[in-house]
């Protein structure tokens, strides 16, 4: 039984479906990839688990109990949160208030999941007083991913969080993603960097054109050569 | 659009109305009194001409206006200045010095723009604020000389400037004129911006423009009024009808006596005028909206982002529209002072004559030409009535209480406030059940 | 002496008026900058529920009246408020429940909600009149003055006299009070961080859990709040009559634009800045010139930029140089 598992999305904005039966699975502790060319449709089949998005077909399920018709509201008070991909800051308010926000739900102390924040992105703590929007765009997606930390999930969606950030910064923010997989929370994210992603991924999904195209571990996807000629670029 | 049958029931509805108010025997909600009848019929049109006016702004480009009641009153300032006569020697008392005094606030604002294109930001900080408050003492120098010189030339009949003695009917485009140069100046600065600065900068020049007229006593005499504008052609005075044989003998053939004959015969020939110059402007704006232009503004109005890609100048766009919306309330203003026979600033209220012509567009369906005209006429309908209607109303419902009790003089003293309630509350009520209004844009 | 007596006379005309003014102004366009921040929209009816605030404060006041209550020197008015802030803030959550809601959940334009705002401005304007009536309502019945000008000439031996009112020095305070109140709330509560959250950015508030009907309820109680003291505070100061407060429109608007729209702290600029500018240009400085310079050179004709009449005209030229110049205000503003 796969800690996240949905099924079959087929669904889209309007009229047209952009999804047609794509399917995504997360393991506890795991970090999910979804790569594929643009205009795949790998954002909406993330705002489609997150409930953003209204479906046609298929089902969402965490750990084991439907979800599908809940509001991404409910679905944060169940434990998934989402960082999207811009404006996924509060720019007028401070790094903490920023931290705390994300808390918002929580009626008991968040003290030490903020101390936990603090560890894993030392620079906000330098920065804890400072707007979130006077911080530069690495430090911006600490905060955002922070924030989503603060609500203690056990999966935690990333819609690009390495879009518009140089590649030392990049390497950086991996690497903090990885530790936090490592504290037990699942991850489901959609990259651009699609080679430096399914390096750190457990499980990796290729979607072309709303559903999917190979799906395997994220090194066997690196090794696949018919992966790599197609999107890695070689 | 075409008159279809649902249309032609409503025009007739309300022409319906009309007749009702005018024919029957006085009762509660109709006064009959042909005259009253005729008396709704003629600001009816003109507030269709109004309508007009807000419709192309809002209808069209979705421009929130809410100053139409100082673009109305700049446009009521050009029947004073064309039809007038002339008051002698308050030219020589303070002409050249009015103009001297309008060339150096213009030259001030020149050399002020002059200097913000040219100079550098340390110089431009420091001499903008110079020259924008030397040239404005400079131009009070020279103004209040000659306004006071102006206001002291037969004080009691004018005072002001006076006219030119010209036929009134050539100062109606002249209003429109006028409040076109105004809007210009408004729409140039708060144009391009949100949505919301255009509605806050018209409040702004709306107030200004009716203080302007209530306090610059040379120009239109101010709070003293100015009464006894001349008519327009054709319509004739009422005293005139009634001295000649002729009409008299004419009425006494209908059975009229020459007073009720005379007053109806001057209604009657005013709403000739005013239907002539309502029906131009619908054909006129009926054309501009299913030309190439009337397409494109639409398309602005639908998707502004889209239209801006394709690339349309927004902005050029809205100002043109804005300017245009703006003239037909300055031709409205014009012709309601015409109307009048009178100009008096004191009357000019922003909830009668900018928020009541918004409830007249959005109830006739904006968007819509034919929707506007119908708003107009029956929501000043409604509003004329409402009046009676809500102290007949209150009559009836305080009619338990005893005179003279304190609740009772206060409910019928406050009967009339009911008024802005209605509309207040036709106003959402269409906005939200039926916010394409009675007769939809398509 | 005479510099002394200039001083006095700039104190007494235009720097204490000015300063109540503008406190009532700052307050005023505050509760605009709070609904322009989280329901984003300009709230034509503001200046209305202003009126209606005041309105129903004053019936406050005369059923305490009635009763014999009184807190002299302090105004009777003071005591009410907390009634006029409740029945303010019931009529505003129910007009938000009846008219402003269905176009929040449909997302509708900005300016739609400027439309209904309109509509609801003829409705408490016709409540308010149908309540109170149209004349002009003195309800200050607190002393007078704290400093008086004849007992100020006698103590300091000055030609000019100063005269400090009550219900400024009433104004000023109360405004203090409020500011550092809302300005705690919104920046040390949960609530109140809620509130500018959600006006940073909405999609990620509802991410968060905030619950926007809870914030919108808030901004509505605050506003309510913000209006009915900043109405009674100016209905005390000079008196009340309901078209006053729709004439006040304007300077609220300007004051909320040019401080930024959005801004809590703009808002208290933008609304000195209007006051000063409005009280400074509409003063008629002859007289604190006279003490300046000699007695011979001192014009006869008033030195006054524009007469009192064109006050508004201030705001409004205020209002178009931020537009041309700076769109989003002094201190940064939502999106232009």
């Amino acid at each position: 039984m796969s800690f996240l598992l949905a099924e079959n999305m087929t669904g889209g904005y309007g009229a047209a479906d952009i999804l047609h039966g794509c399917t995504l699975r997360v393991e506890k502790g795991q970090i999910a990839v979804i790569v594929g060319p643009n205009g795949a449709g790998k954002s909406t089949a993330m705002k489609a688990v997150f409930g953003m998005l209204k479906l046609r077909g298929g089902h969402v399920t965490l750990e084991g109990e439907d979800i599908t018709q809940l509001s991404p509201q409910a679905r944060v008070a169940k434990g998934m949160a989402f960082v999207p991909q811009t404006s996924n800051v509060f720019p007028s308010m401070s790094v903490e208030e920023n931290l705390e926000m994300g808390a918002f739900l929580r009626r008991d102390n968040v003290a030490a999941t903020m101390e936990q924040v603090y560890t894993l992105f030392p620079i906000l703590r330098d920065k804890r007083r400072q707007a979130a929007g006077e911080l530069s765009g690495g430090q911006r997606q600490q905060v955002a991913v922070g924030r989503a930390l603060m609500t203690e999930p056990k999966l935690l969606m990333l819609d690009e969080p390495t879009a518009g950030v140089s590649p030392i910064v990049m390497d950086e923010l991996f690497d903090r993603i990885i530790e936090v997989a490592r504290s037990g929370i699942s991850i489901l994210m959609v990259e651009q960097n699609a080679r430096q992603a399914l390096g750190i991924a457990d499980m990796g999904y290729v979607l072309v054109q709303g559903s999917n195209r190979y799906t395997d571990t994220g090194a066997a996807l690196l090794a696949d050569p018919d992966v790599r000629r197609t999107f890695l670029g070689g | 659009m075409t008159l279809n049958p649902r249309n032609l029931v409503l025009f007739g509805g309300m022409a319906l109305l009309l007749v009702l108010e005018g024919a029957v025997t006085k009762n509660a909600i109709f006064s009959g009194s042909w005259d009253f009848s005729l008396r709704i019929l003629n600001m009816g049109l003109i507030s269709a001409v109004l309508a007009l006016g807000v419709n192309m702004q809002w209808g069209y480009a979705g421009l929130f206006n809410s100053g139409v009641v100082g673009f109305v009153a700049i446009g009521g300032l050009a029947p004073v200045l064309v039809a007038m006569p002339p008051n002698p020697g308050a030219f020589t008392a303070g002409g050249t010095g009015l103009i001297l005094a309008f060339a150096m606030a213009a030259a001030t604002v020149w050399a002020a723009i002059a200097v913000n294109r040219r100079a550098r930001l340390q110089v431009r900080v420091i001499a903008i604020p110079l020259i924008l408050i030397g040239g404005f003492f400079l131009y009070r120098a020279i103004f209040d000389p000659a306004s006071v010189a102006i206001e002291a030339v037969n004080p009691s009949g004018a005072g002001n400037l006076g006219g030119l003695g010209l036929p009134i009917v050539l100062a109606w485009p002249l209003g429109a004129v006028f409040a076109a140069g105004a809007a210009w100046v408004v729409g140039k600065t708060a144009l391009g911006l949100r949505s919301d600065y255009l509605a806050i900068a018209t409040l702004g020049i709306g107030e200004i423009i009716v203080s302007v007229l209530r306090n610059e006593d040379w120009l239109a005499r101010g709070v003293k009024n100015i009464n006894g504008l001349p008519r327009p052609w054709p319509v004739p005075r009422e005293i005139e009808l009634q001295t000649s044989a002729s009409f008299v003998e004419r009425a006494a053939a209908l059975g009229l006596d020459p007073v009720t004959a005379s007053t109806l015969t001057v209604k009657l020939l005013y709403s000739g005028l005013f239907l002539i110059v309502l029906l131009l402007l619908i054909w006129l704006t009926q054309m501009a909206l299913t030309s190439p232009w009337g397409r494109m503004m639409r398309a602005i109005r639908d998707n502004e982002t889209a239209a801006a890609a394709m690339g349309k100048n927004v902005t050029r766009r809205h100002l043109q529209i804005f300017v245009l919306g703006s003239a037909v309330c300055g031709l409205a203003g014009a012709m309601m002072i015409t109307l009048d026979g009178q100009m008096t600033p004191g009357s000019y209220n922003p909830l009668r004559y900018t928020f009541l012509i918004w409830v007249m567009v959005i109830v006739g369906g904006s968007g819509n030409n034919w929707g506007s005209v119908l708003g107009g006429m029956l929501i000043y309908f409604l509003w004329i009535k409402a009046e009676t209607w809500g102290l007949e109303l209150m009559r009836f419902v305080t009619s338990g209480l005893a005179d003279g009790s304190g609740l009772k003089v206060h409910l019928l003293a406050s009967a009339e406030q009911m008024r802005l309630l209605t509309m207040g509350l036709i106003l959402l009520l269409v906005l939200r059940f039926s916010p394409r209004g009675l007769i939809p844009e398509k | 002496m005479d510099f002394l007596n200039a001083i006095v006379a700039m104190l007494n005309f235009v720097i204490i008026p000015a300063s109540a003014y503008g406190a009532q102004l700052a307050l005023g366009a505050l509760g605009v900058t709070l609904i322009y921040g989280i329901l984003r929209f300009s709230n034509f009816a503001h200046g209305d529920t202003m009126a209606f605030g005041t309105a129903m404060t004053i019936l406050g006041t005369w059923g305490l009246q009635s009763l014999g209550v009184s807190i002299s020197p302090l105004p009777t008015a003071l005591l009410a408020l907390p009634f006029g802030i409740a029945a303010t803030a019931a009529l505003v959550l129910g007009t938000d429940r009846a008219v402003y809601r269905f176009y929040r959940k449909k997302k509708s334009d900005p300016i739609i909600l400027v439309m209904a705002s309109v509509g609801v401005m003829f409705i408490m304007n016709g409540v308010t009149r149908f309540v109170i009536g149209v004349g002009e309502i003195q309800f200050d019945d607190g002393v007078r003055f704290v400093i008086n000008a004849r007992e100020f000439r006698a103590a300091t031996g000055l030609a000019e006299g100063l005269a400090l009112r009550s219900t400024q020095v009433i104004t000023l305070v109360t405004a203090v009070l409020v500011v550092w109140a809302l300005f705690w709330f919104l920046g040390r509560t949960r609530t109140g961080k809620s509130m500018r959250a959600f006006s940073d950015n909405e999609d990620l508030a509802l991410l968060s859990g905030i619950n926007p009907e809870r914030v919108v309820a808030v901004t509505w109680i605050l506003a309510a709040a913000l209006a009915t003291i900043a109405g009674t505070l100016f209905g005390l100061d000079k008196s009340f009559k309901a078209f006053n407060y729709f004439q006040l429109l304007l300077p609220i608007f300007a004051a909320a634009i040019v401080g930024g729209l959005g801004n809590p702290l703009g808002a208290i600029a933008g609304g000195f800045v209007i006051a000063f500018s409005e009280v400074a240009v509409t003063y008629d400085f002859r007289k604190v010139l006279g003490y300046l310079i000699p007695g011979d050179w001192t014009p006869s004709g008033p030195i006054q930029l524009l007469s009192t009449e064109y006050k508004f005209a201030v705001s409004f030229a205020i209002l178009i140089i931020v537009l041309l110049f700076r769109p989003t205000g002094i201190f940064k503003g939502k999106s232009v």
